[in-house]
């Protein structure tokens, strides 16, 4: 009968939007208390008074609400947190850049290996990420340390042509090796997705039609991995724009990065409101710059990217 | 001097030729095809005409110069690819503009060959239009009037309506004869479709197995085909094959298999007792309904007086032989009658259902008799 069908399609449906709420409640009360809720404590906090004694005063004295933008004005009016919010951005895309021109060749080589090479070669891709995060920063201190190969090499080159001898380690030089070490992986795992499903076809048919190897990679392969490259530069750009470890360790006095004032202010200096400030201008910094950078990629691509990767 | 020069060419991939020892000489202008089943080697021949593959033996000439040392991009020829390959990222004008800026034409004189382009292949008015927003008798055209603006030498077409329905395809068949004329560049094309290359070519290339079976016009494949796998191949064909038990003034005749002697016109000189083939195309056969009582005489094959010594009297010359309707196929414009003589052979039969209101000449069961003439089948050795 059409009223049995009819009836039963509508539990089935009515179950079926059950189950996915019930699939999805639980990473969104996760959010919800692990994110949004002190997301917002972060931004009450930005607009309150630091305690005494590190902390926050109380928010509500002698019976009025305290709450005031004197963090904020601190910010915009001492010109040397701007010239470190600078600094860390130009560090975060020279970051970006260098993982971009190691991370390309590579995800293609991956791609362009035999099938039965690419899951072991990928697999070297992430092996970094089994062992700790900071046990790999400390390694590079050993790596670029006074008295190791690669320091001695340079100075030995540097004293043939009369040069003083430098430091490689506690320098800039080494927060941005180590930047683009740590960060690497998160632009060839994208840029491989994207490149592995390239159609074989196309470049044929450039070359059939007249175009040379240098014009088939500029013409056709890296304008069809524009999606994977735009997506490869927010995993890499977000987290090194925050990044406090590697200056921590590696940089010298003049390397210290949004990231290391943050944490600084809020372990330290124990000015709570005024690193809350710092932290929304950080997020609000790459928000504006990731969704600048989708804008550009979608507007570049255009509807067209919604065929680009399927062999037609 | 022809155009295009294959010379002996061959390619071995490990243990296997899919390529042998093939010879083909294609004029200028000519739209030329290379017909025979996946795996025949039709593929890897125009691949390597293309420069995507290099031949392991022989030579491929055009216009006199060996093409060894040139990589795909420096041939005067162009693809069509299966799957059109259009650049997703590109407009049609882009895609159609692509071989001119590779060939460093002038800036200015590209729109102008671009448009005349899309004229060629009328696509007018949709040169902004993106590969995805085109349907796939759309994508045929941008890549043949791509692979068409910078007219190369020698176009070649890789299968390219094998995605596209019947009726668009025949559609396409049509333009794509004019289109060559119009534009005058030898076509090479590959197809397994037997009737897409008679409809198409001024010349067949017949491969099987990495060799060429046949080369020539379509109508001299399909009425007088050299060997079994062309016969088979191109279009329905019923093979009598049998001992020669007769030949000589211009006829050959075989003691067809479940049939009995079949007579056919043939210069062939072949000695008696070796075996020999008869192709016979469906429509040659004529079909009547039998006339003689059924049943009591039909275990002997109807055998008519022998041929007089001059062989001209219109009856004498013909085949005749009786058997059953067991099967038919209603096709439309056509029906298909498979008639079985008592012996066991089952020839397919072809009647065209012109008649008005006509939808059926035979049932199963009828007897019914056949006849064809001498040299309305052909002889192979």
């Amino acid at each position: 009968m059409p009223g049995t069908s009819s009836h039963s399609a509508m539990t089935s449906r009515s179950s079926e939007r059950f189950g996915k709420w019930l699939v999805s409640a639980p990473p969104l009360v996760y959010l919800l208390f692990f994110f949004a809720i002190p997301s917002l404590i972060m931004v009450l906090a930005s607009f309150r008074t630091p305690g005494e004694f590190g902390g926050l005063s109380p928010l509500v004295e002698d019976g009025r609400l305290d709450l005031n933008l004197d963090s904020y004005v601190r910010f915009f009016t001492e010109s040397v947190y701007a010239q470190i919010f600078v600094k860390s951005v130009w560090y975060a895309l020279l970051t970006t850049l260098f993982c971009l021109l190691l991370a390309y060749p590579l995800a293609a080589l991956i791609a362009r290996s035999p099938k039965k090479y690419r899951d072991l070669l990928l697999l070297l891709v992430i092996l970094p990420f089994w062992s700790n995060f900071l046990i790999r920063i400390y390694a590079w201190m050993i790596i670029l340390g006074p008295n190791a190969a690669m320091a001695r090499a340079v100075n030995g080159v540097l004293s043939w042509f009369g040069h003083e001898p430098v430091a490689l380690l506690f320098s800039s030089f080494a927060v941005l090796v180590c930047l683009v070490y740590v960060h690497l992986p998160f632009m060839v795992l994208p840029l491989y997705a994207n490149l592995e499903k390239h159609d074989q076809a196309l470049l044929d048919a450039a070359q059939d039609l007249g175009a040379n190897g240098w014009q088939r990679f500029r013409r056709i392969t890296f304008p069809l991995s524009l999606p994977g490259v735009y997506a490869g530069a927010a995993l890499v750009f977000i987290p090194a724009l925050g990044i406090f470890a590697i200056p921590d360790i590696l940089g010298g006095p003049e390397d210290s990065l949004i990231g290391n004032i943050i944490k600084q202010q809020f372990l330290e200096t124990r000015d709570w409101p005024f690193g809350s400030v710092l932290s929304i201008v950080l997020t609000v910094a790459a928000l504006v710059l990731a969704g600048l950078a989708a804008w550009v990629g979608r507007s570049q691509l255009g509807t067209r990217s919604s065929g680009a990767l399927s062999r037609a | 001097m022809a155009l295009l020069e294959i010379q002996n060419v061959s390619r071995r991939f490990g243990d296997f030729t899919a390529v042998d020892q093939v010879s083909i000489a294609i004029e200028a202008g000519e739209f030329f095809t290379l017909l025979g089943p996946s795996g025949c080697g039709k593929t890897t021949l125009l691949r390597m005409i293309a420069g995507f593959d290099l031949p392991d033996d022989g030579r491929i000439l055009l216009n006199g110069e060996d093409l060894a040392d040139r990589p795909p991009e420096q041939r005067p020829v162009r693809t069509v690819f299966q799957s059109y390959a259009l650049f997703p990222h590109m407009s049609v004008e882009g895609n159609i503009a692509f071989p001119l800026q590779m060939a460093k034409t002038p800036a200015a004189e590209v729109p102008a060959k671009v448009q005349a382009a899309l004229e060629d292949v009328r696509l007018i008015g949709f040169g902004k239009r993106y590969p995805h927003e085109l349907s796939g008798g759309q994508k045929q055209r941008v890549a043949i009037g791509r692979a068409l603006v910078t007219h190369p030498a020698v176009l070649l077409l890789d299968e390219p309506l094998a995605a596209l329905d019947a009726k668009l395809r025949e559609e396409m068949q049509i333009e794509l004869i004019n289109l060559q004329k119009e534009v005058g560049i030898t076509f090479v094309y590959v197809t397994h479709d037997q009737t897409e290359a008679l409809a198409l070519s001024h010349r067949i290339a017949v491969m099987n197995k990495g060799r060429v079976e046949q080369l020539d016009q379509p109508a001299k494949i399909y009425s007088f085909p050299t060997s079994r796998f062309v016969a088979d191949f191109i279009g329905k064909c019923n093979l009598l094959e049998g001992p020669v038990t007769a030949s000589g003034n211009g006829v050959v005749t075989i003691d067809a298999e479940g049939l009995g002697p079949v007579r056919v016109a043939s210069s062939a000189a072949v000695t008696g007792g070796k075996s020999g083939a008869i192709a016979l195309r469906p429509e040659k056969i004529r079909v009547a309904t039998s006339t003689s009582a059924v049943g009591a005489t039909i275990a002997e094959p109807d055998r008519r007086p022998e041929a007089k010594p001059d062989g001209r009297s219109d009856t004498e010359s013909n085949n005749h032989f009786r058997g059953t309707v067991t099967d038919h196929l209603y096709l439309g414009d056509v029906t298909v009658y498979i008639v079985s003589t008592p012996q066991g052979c089952k020839l397919e039969t072809l009647l065209a259902n012109s008649g008005a209101g006509r939808t059926k000449f035979f049932e199963v069961g009828d007897a019914v008799e056949m006849s064809w003439s001498v040299d309305a089948g052909h002889f192979i050795s």
